[in-house]
């Protein structure tokens, strides 16, 4: 009677606890990776569809094949020259056209004058689509690297442009107006109040742009080449390796995510102060 | 300077027993005055062709708490942004005297909001108060110590996102006081806080004045405020100077006393009128 008793008891009682734990770990783990998990099911669905002979390798191939791809152009040093490649492009038409942007729209936020001059003229180029471009400035500079960096720099340009401009003439006049009582002015205001009120939405035109960064890049790259991941794409599908198109694919995928990256970090860095980027106080 | 940190949870102020985010510590004792004396004559302001401000008249002695009410629209904001040179005035003159000579304020302002940066830390927030000119050991000494003015030291690497309406408005208060100006314009500053962060605040105020005796102009829409806490209180009424009372009693005031009530009656009386 009594080992009926109290078997339940010993049995349930100490590893009801253990499990709530291991239930909680589980969650903790989980959530972390749970970005994670579309992708990798997609990709092994994938590569169950190939193996089955579901997907012909002609036209898609295995994701196993892809990593073929990928070692064979590692091993080769081929890859690491088209990625810096691209690399060196979009930076530097990120610089040119991001710089551009932000003076730009700073002026333009903080000037009336320049903002009357300029502000209506740059919002009718801006609803060109940059890749229309490339008939006119294939005429006006050739197919080499003032092409790719024209292109890229003006993609890049205008959602900078308009997001530090709306973030300049967002900041609250009644903290510009402190700003003044309390004997700022010019230098000082604009780097104690202006900037640092815009610079929220400055990021959001960085994140924009980024996007718009690669995929004009992409266009311009297979346009005409001699190095670059678009370049790669490109002389693959003339021998139609479509494993490395896919890479190529994928590269420009993964490039796209770590400028997000670099971007969302940089943001929470120098947005600490913002109740969005804070950590909730820990007790 | 030791800070009183006061262990009980409710305290009376003013007759009322409340129980409060923070207490003003007690007075240290009267300053002599240092603050500047304001002469105002026919100051006028209009906006296009509204008149707001017609004809004022007023002497203010050196450390003197004057304290504005008045309907809104009155024009009590208007004087006082003048008085600090935010706007022009559109006829009459406005002058500020040390020792019977004309000269120039180092006057400060407190907003009804406290329009503190928010990317900046309690600390940088009131070192906007000291300008750019001082060097950094003096910067942090002199923060610390308007920081400890209105008991809020241990905040001083805080964002203001993390403080409570009251705490902001303390560090705003921080911030006008810092650089010790010798008149402190407070736009209807208690005018977002709810009741009992007023009583309290409304005790740091007088407080931090009797200390250091800067020439006060406070504008507010409560009179029992301006009762409590000035030396007179001036009516606005369209533009006009309707009522110029003095209030004699001592300090701290007993908050409902009698005479005070009565005062109370005459001035909405007069705002009324």
């Amino acid at each position: 009677m009594t080992l009926i008793a109290e078997l339940p008891k010993q049995a349930t009682l100490p590893s009801g606890p253990h499990l709530l734990q291991a239930g909680r770990w589980i969650a903790a783990r989980a959530s972390g990776a749970l970005p994670l998990l579309l992708p990798v099911t997609i990709v092994v669905a994938w590569q169950m569809a190939s193996s089955l002979g579901l997907i012909g390798n002609r036209l898609m191939p295995a994701p196993v094949d892809v990593a073929r791809a990928f070692w064979h152009k590692a091993s080769s040093g081929d890859l690491a020259i088209d990625i810096l490649a691209s690399g060196q492009r979009a930076l530097s038409g990120l610089l040119v056209g991001g710089s551009i942007g932000f003076l730009l729209g700073l002026a333009n936020g903080v000037s009336k004058l320049s903002h009357q001059l300029t502000d209506t003229t740059l919002q009718m180029l801006r609803t060109i689509p940059n890749l229309a471009l490339i008939p006119l400035v294939i005429l006006w500079f050739g197919i080499g690297e003032e092409a790719k960096l024209f292109l890229t720099a003006l993609g890049v340009f205008f959602p900078i442009y308009l997001n530090t401009l709306h973030g300049v003439r967002n900041v609250d006049p009644q903290l510009i107006e402190m700003g003044r009582v309390y004997g700022m002015n010019g230098w000082t205001l604009f780097r104690k109040v202006i900037f640092p009120g815009a610079l929220p939405s400055i990021f959001v035109g960085l994140r924009f742009s980024l996007g718009i960064m690669w995929l004009t890049l992409i266009v311009a790259e297979s346009m005409a080449a001699s190095s670059g991941i678009g370049h790669m794409a490109n002389t693959a599908r003339e021998f139609m390796m479509t494993d490395v198109v896919v890479l190529a694919l994928v590269i420009y995928a993964l490039l796209g995510k770590l400028a997000d990256w670099i971007a969302k970090t940089l943001e929470s860095l120098t947005l600490q102060w913002h109740p969005a980027f804070q950590k909730p106080e820990k007790k | 300077m030791s800070e009183i940190i006061n262990p009980v949870r409710k305290t009376t102020v003013w007759g009322k027993e409340i129980e409060p985010e923070f207490l003003p510590r007690p007075v240290r004792g009267d300053a002599p005055a240092r603050g500047v004396g304001i002469r105002l004559e026919g100051v006028e302001k209009s906006f296009g062709d509204v008149t707001v401000l017609r004809g004022i008249d007023l002497e203010v002695p050196e450390g003197q708490f004057l304290a504005i009410v008045g309907k809104s629209g009155c024009g009590k904001s208007t004087l006082l942004r003048l008085l600090v040179g935010l706007d022009e005035v559109s006829g009459g003159t406005i002058a500020f005297t040390d020792g019977g000579r004309v000269t120039k304020p180092n006057s400060r302002i407190v907003f009804q909001e406290p329009r503190l940066l928010p990317w900046a830390k309690v600390g940088d927030n009131v070192a906007v108060g000291l300008g750019e000119r001082v060097g950094r050991a003096e910067r942090s000494e002199r923060v610390r110590a308007a920081l400890s003015e209105v008991q809020l030291t241990e905040k001083v690497a805080e964002w203001p996102a993390r403080l409570s309406g009251g705490q902001r408005q303390r560090v705003a208060l921080a911030r006008a006081l810092v650089s010790q100006p010798d008149f402190l314009a407070l736009d209807e500053p208690l005018g977002a806080l709810d009741a009992l962060t007023r009583i309290t605040m409304q005790g740091l105020v007088e407080r931090v004045w009797r200390e250091q005796k800067f020439t006060a102009l406070f504008v507010t829409h409560d009179v029992a405020e301006a009762v409590a806490l000035a030396d007179r209180v001036i009516v606005l009424d369209e533009g006009r100077i309707a009522l110029d009372v003095a209030v004699n009693h001592e300090r701290p005031r007993e908050r409902g006393a009698a005479d005070l009530a009565e005062l109370e009656g005459r001035l909405l009386k007069a705002i009324f009128a």
